[in-house]
């Protein structure tokens, strides 16, 4: 099995890992790095629970190859709150009552924060069009997209 | 029992320099080695087993595949390892292609489309694939490099079958140029999935029209049809009517019929053959319509 020594940062540490060239960025970020925060759903790319934010751009994880992060710089949901204050969307989602089972949770509060970086007053239309890639069983997506809404606000 | 998340098979990835050693090491490992760009296609058919290789290449590193550049005389060049919502975002694209945005904008979700590629979605050679038709009906060319060096294939000219193109052995792609659109041009992508967003097409229809002094109508149109044959193609008996008849509601709904007959679905979990073919006449007289609206306003 071919292995790569990659040097990245995750969520403002400088990680330097060695990888099978078959890990993906999800299994590196689970299994070598125990941030367990990203979670696995699909493997495929279609449910979201695996995004994280790759270069300041939200990704499928699971179809990024570790050894492509060379020189990366990759923010997961545990790097979203700072000194221990959760961050404005993960605050207003939680009071709205977006989070149920919470298995979603994670890759979308990562797709609403990189929405809200790159517009910060969507409409509703936006939002969902945001998170289309970020399934959740629970929730009927109506009052995440409350809570996203009002994280715009404060 | 069914292993629900497989992980990627034992693989090597490798990063070439250099596009001569890039196309040397897939013609050496011609059959074990694969190119790849954002990988969305190629994850998938890995973990299904479906697609066995010793080595994937990335090509995100090579001269030429991070361009994306509009020049006025030239047209439009994307490189390989362009995201599509790169495309889909760019000032130049929005303003002269607004219906390749439409197109890009289309494909799976936001996240998915930070990785997915134009380029791979042409290489992938999917019936399903939604920018490949507006790509045609623009007249893109893919600017390849292989052991010989460069060279151009039209878009046309570049499916075999599906998942089959006239790519060869140590072929790159490097990226595709779009020309200059025609003054006037007007373009739409009518996507029909499962759902409104993020799913592959059942039927995808890319129309585009512009005013033509030479047609007897006035007008051109470009018919590209994706989901609905073995590679997506034009309805070239549909455009000529187009050309040939003034435009009225009578000849877009004859243009939508023969759109239709030209059409060779097959059943599949997304929809029936029949259901495709009624669909193909629905979206393209929506979407000529929409188009003529526009360019007779
Ligand atoms: C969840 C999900 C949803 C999707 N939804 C859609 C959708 O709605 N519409 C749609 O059209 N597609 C969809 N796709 C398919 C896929 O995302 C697109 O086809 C995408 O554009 C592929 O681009 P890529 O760069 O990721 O391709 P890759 O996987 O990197 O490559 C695809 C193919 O092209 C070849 N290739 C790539 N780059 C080059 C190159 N430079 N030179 C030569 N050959 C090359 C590869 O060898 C491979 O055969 C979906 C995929 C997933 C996983
Ligand atoms: S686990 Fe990556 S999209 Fe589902
Ligand atoms: S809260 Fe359970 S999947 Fe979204």
């Amino acid at each position: 099995m071919a292995y790569q020594r990659i040097t990245l940062t995750v969520n403002d540490l400088t990680e330097t890992v060695d990888v099978p060239h078959n890990m993906t960025l999800l299994q590196m970020l689970r299994q070598k790095l125990s941030l367990t925060g990203t979670k696995n759903g699909c493997s495929a790319g279609e449910c979201g629970a695996c995004t994280v934010l790759m270069n300041g751009e939200p990704v499928n994880s699971c179809m990024v190859l570790a050894a492509e992060c060379e020189g990366a710089t990759i923010v997961t949901v545990e790097g979203l709150a700072k000194n221990g204050k959760l961050s404005k969307v993960q605050e207003a989602v939680a009071k709205a009552g977006g989070v149920q089972c919470g298995f979603c949770t994670p890759g979308m509060m990562i797709s609403a924060t990189a929405l809200l970086e790159r517009n910060p007053n969507p409409t509703d239309e936006e939002i969902r069009q945001a998170i289309v890639g970020n399934l959740c069983r629970c929730t009927g997506y109506f009052r995440i997209v409350n809570g996203i809404k009002e994280a715009a606000k404060m | 029992m069914i292993n629900p998340h497989p992980g990627l098979p034992e693989l090597e990835y490798v990063k070439p320099a250099t596009l001569v050693e890039a196309s040397q090491f897939l013609a050496e490992h011609n059959g074990t080695a694969k190119p790849f760009s954002g990988g969305t296609d190629c994850f998938v058919r890995l973990r299904d087993g479906v697609l066995k290789v010793d080595y994937l290449v990335d090509i995100k590193g090579l001269d030429g595949t991070k361009e994306l550049s509009f020049d006025p005389k030239k047209g439009l060049t994307i490189g390989a390892a362009v995201p599509m919502n790169k495309v889909a975002t760019n000032k130049d694209v929005i303003a002269h292609y607004p219906n390749l945005a439409m197109a890009a904008n289309s494909v799976a979700s936001y996240q998915l489309r930070n990785r997915a590629t134009i380029v791979g979605n042409i290489c992938n050679a999917s019936p399903a694939g939604d920018t490949i038709g507006t790509c045609m009906a623009l007249d893109g060319v893919l600017n390849v490099h292989g052991t010989d060096g460069f060279r151009q294939i039209p878009l046309n000219s570049f499916f075999l079958g599906p998942g089959r193109t006239v790519l060869k052995p140590g072929d790159v792609v490097i990226s595709i140029t779009l020309p200059v659109p025609p003054a006037g041009m007007v373009g739409v992508y009518k996507k029909l999935g499962r759902n409104t967003i993020g799913d592959l097409s059942i039927v995808g229809v890319a129309v585009l029209g512009y005013p033509n002094s030479k047609s007897p109508s006035g007008y051109t149109f470009r018919i590209a049809l994706a989901s609905v044959a073995p590679v997506p193609f034009e309805a070239l008996k549909a455009e000529a009517l187009l050309s040939e008849k003034k435009i009225t509601e009578e000849t877009i709904a004859q243009a939508a019929d023969i759109a239709m007959e030209s059409v060779t679905p097959i059943d599949d979990v997304r929809g029936s053959a029949r259901y495709r073919k009624l669909m193909v006449r629905n979206l393209t007289r929506e979407a000529i319509t929409e188009v003529w609206n526009q360019l007779s306003k």
